[in-house]
């Protein structure tokens, strides 16, 4: 069944941003935008495909949160290109060379879209209508949003187009005592595939990121790191994950003689990039700050 | 910066540090006013994101002041999960480029007045000297 036409799609199609600019303002009926902004030419992309399109949907984890690229902003754009260009023990560039926003060649100037300090999601930069989330958007969540659109069935304005619930109503390991002595990796042994895995000690982002995705990485027995954002009605994913993990974590313990606070936290080696790896351009402190 | 002065948010829980917090006021024990107090039922209740949501708009320091650990909680291990959480958000405050000691946790009970003002003024002598918050700065 036919039911649109594609107009744009710059990793399949071979299609000029001059066509774009060439339409009609509101020609395009639904754009699904994906990808956070990070620099001058997405952000002018944005800018472009809100006012082409009458509907604008942030697809994907990048484009509605940050994403991963978002942990970027714990750098500015200077201590990247540091790293990138000349500190990392690969990089052999004696010349000092940059990319530049413009460079002079004989054929004319060259030009790069400016790299900001900064990621941000999608609706920083416009207006968004619809969010799907994910890292990737789960196919059926893309079909269910497609079929809304097709029968004109979308919700109000500004939702979220997926399930109300968290990755733990969705979730068949069975759960029992939440209550944990001390924290594990995957890489530190093959976790029981029935059990929850935050009982046995694995941090699963279940408990505070949205449903919708079947559990599909929990059935394949690794843990949530959550993608799918924060759980309805909670504000901020990763405060509201470092609130449950201290509520399992060494509870009713504290009483026993070799009981320590430092001991069980040091065993947290990267908070921001366990409990924020999708979301920290759209939480309450959304980068670094210097002095 | 000579006239910097600090702006700390305190979350008080209900039982011990607030009621702590007045009898500093009764007894008359001095401390300076740069605190703002918030009472809440239980230390317990101090979610994550109201900590960063107040650096986010501004403080330069919040205390998180509670019952005494192990039993003095009214909710029993409320005051545990705090220290777990508060001991997190240290780490986390620190990845995100804010000095760790701008938050900072007491037990202070009902009869502790004179902690509790002295927990100010320590705590408000050292912002002085760390400065405004990089947030706030922007
Ligand atoms: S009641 Fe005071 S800390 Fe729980």
């Amino acid at each position: 069944m036919e039911i649109a036409d594609i107009v744009f799609w710059p990793v399949a199609m071979d299609i000029k941003y001059k066509e774009v600019e060439n339409m009609l303002d509101g020609y395009i009926d639904v754009c699904f935008f994906n990808g956070a902004i990070r620099n001058s030419e997405q952000e002018y992309l944005a800018k472009l495909l809100r006012r082409k399109s009458k509907i604008l949907i942030a697809f994907g984890a990048c484009a509605q949160l940050g994403g991963i690229p978002g942990l970027a902003n714990i750098f500015s754009a200077e201590e990247i290109f540091e790293t990138i260009y000349h500190s990392t023990p690969s990089t052999n560039n004696t010349l000092k060379i940059e990319p530049n926003e413009s460079t002079k060649i004989v054929e004319g100037i060259l030009e790069l879209p400016t790299f900001y300090d900064e990621v941000k999601p999608l609706d920083k930069i416009v207006q968004v209508d619809y969010y799907i989330p994910g890292c990737p958007p789960p196919p059926k969540l893309i079909i269910q949003a497609v079929e809304a659109i097709r029968s004109n069935k979308l919700p109000p304005k500004g939702s979220i187009l997926a399930p109300e619930i968290a990755v733990c109503d969705e979730c068949p390991r069975k759960k029992e005592d939440k209550k944990i002595s001390e924290i594990k990796r995957v890489l530190d042994f093959v976790p029981d595939s029935e059990k929850c895995l935050l009982e046995q000690g694995i941090i699963c982002m279940g408990p505070a990121t949205r449903g919708g995705c079947d559990a599909k990485c929990i059935q394949a027995n690794m843990p949530c790191t959550g993608c799918g954002g924060p759980c309805p009605n909670i504000e901020e994913q990763g405060a509201a994950m470092i609130s449950a993990l201290s509520t399992v974590l060494g509870i009713g313990e504290e009483k026993d003689e070799n009981y320590s606070v430092n001991n069980l936290i040091s065993q947290l080696k990267d908070p921001l990039g366990t409990f924020y790896k999708y979301t920290l351009p759209s939480s309450i402190i959304k980068k670094r700050y210097k002095k | 910066m000579t006239d910097f002065e600090p702006k700390i948010i305190g979350f008080l829980c209900n039982w011990c540090s607030y009621a702590g917090a007045d009898l500093a006021g009764v007894s008359r024990f001095q401390y300076p006013p740069n605190m703002r107090q918030i009472r809440v039922m239980c230390s317990g209740r101090i979610h994550p994101s109201f900590i960063l949501q107040a650096f986010k708009e501004g403080a330069d320091g919040v205390l998180v002041a509670g019952c005494h650990t192990p039993n003095d909680c009214h909710y029993i291990s409320g005051n545990f999960k705090t220290e777990r959480r508060v001991a997190i958000l240290k780490k986390l405050l620190e990845q995100l480029g804010l000095e760790p000691e701008r938050l900072r946790l007491e037990w202070i009970s009902a009869s502790e007045g004179e902690k509790f003002s002295k927990t100010v003024l320590e705590m408000t002598n050292e912002l002085r000297k760390l400065g405004p918050s990089p947030i706030k700065e922007e």
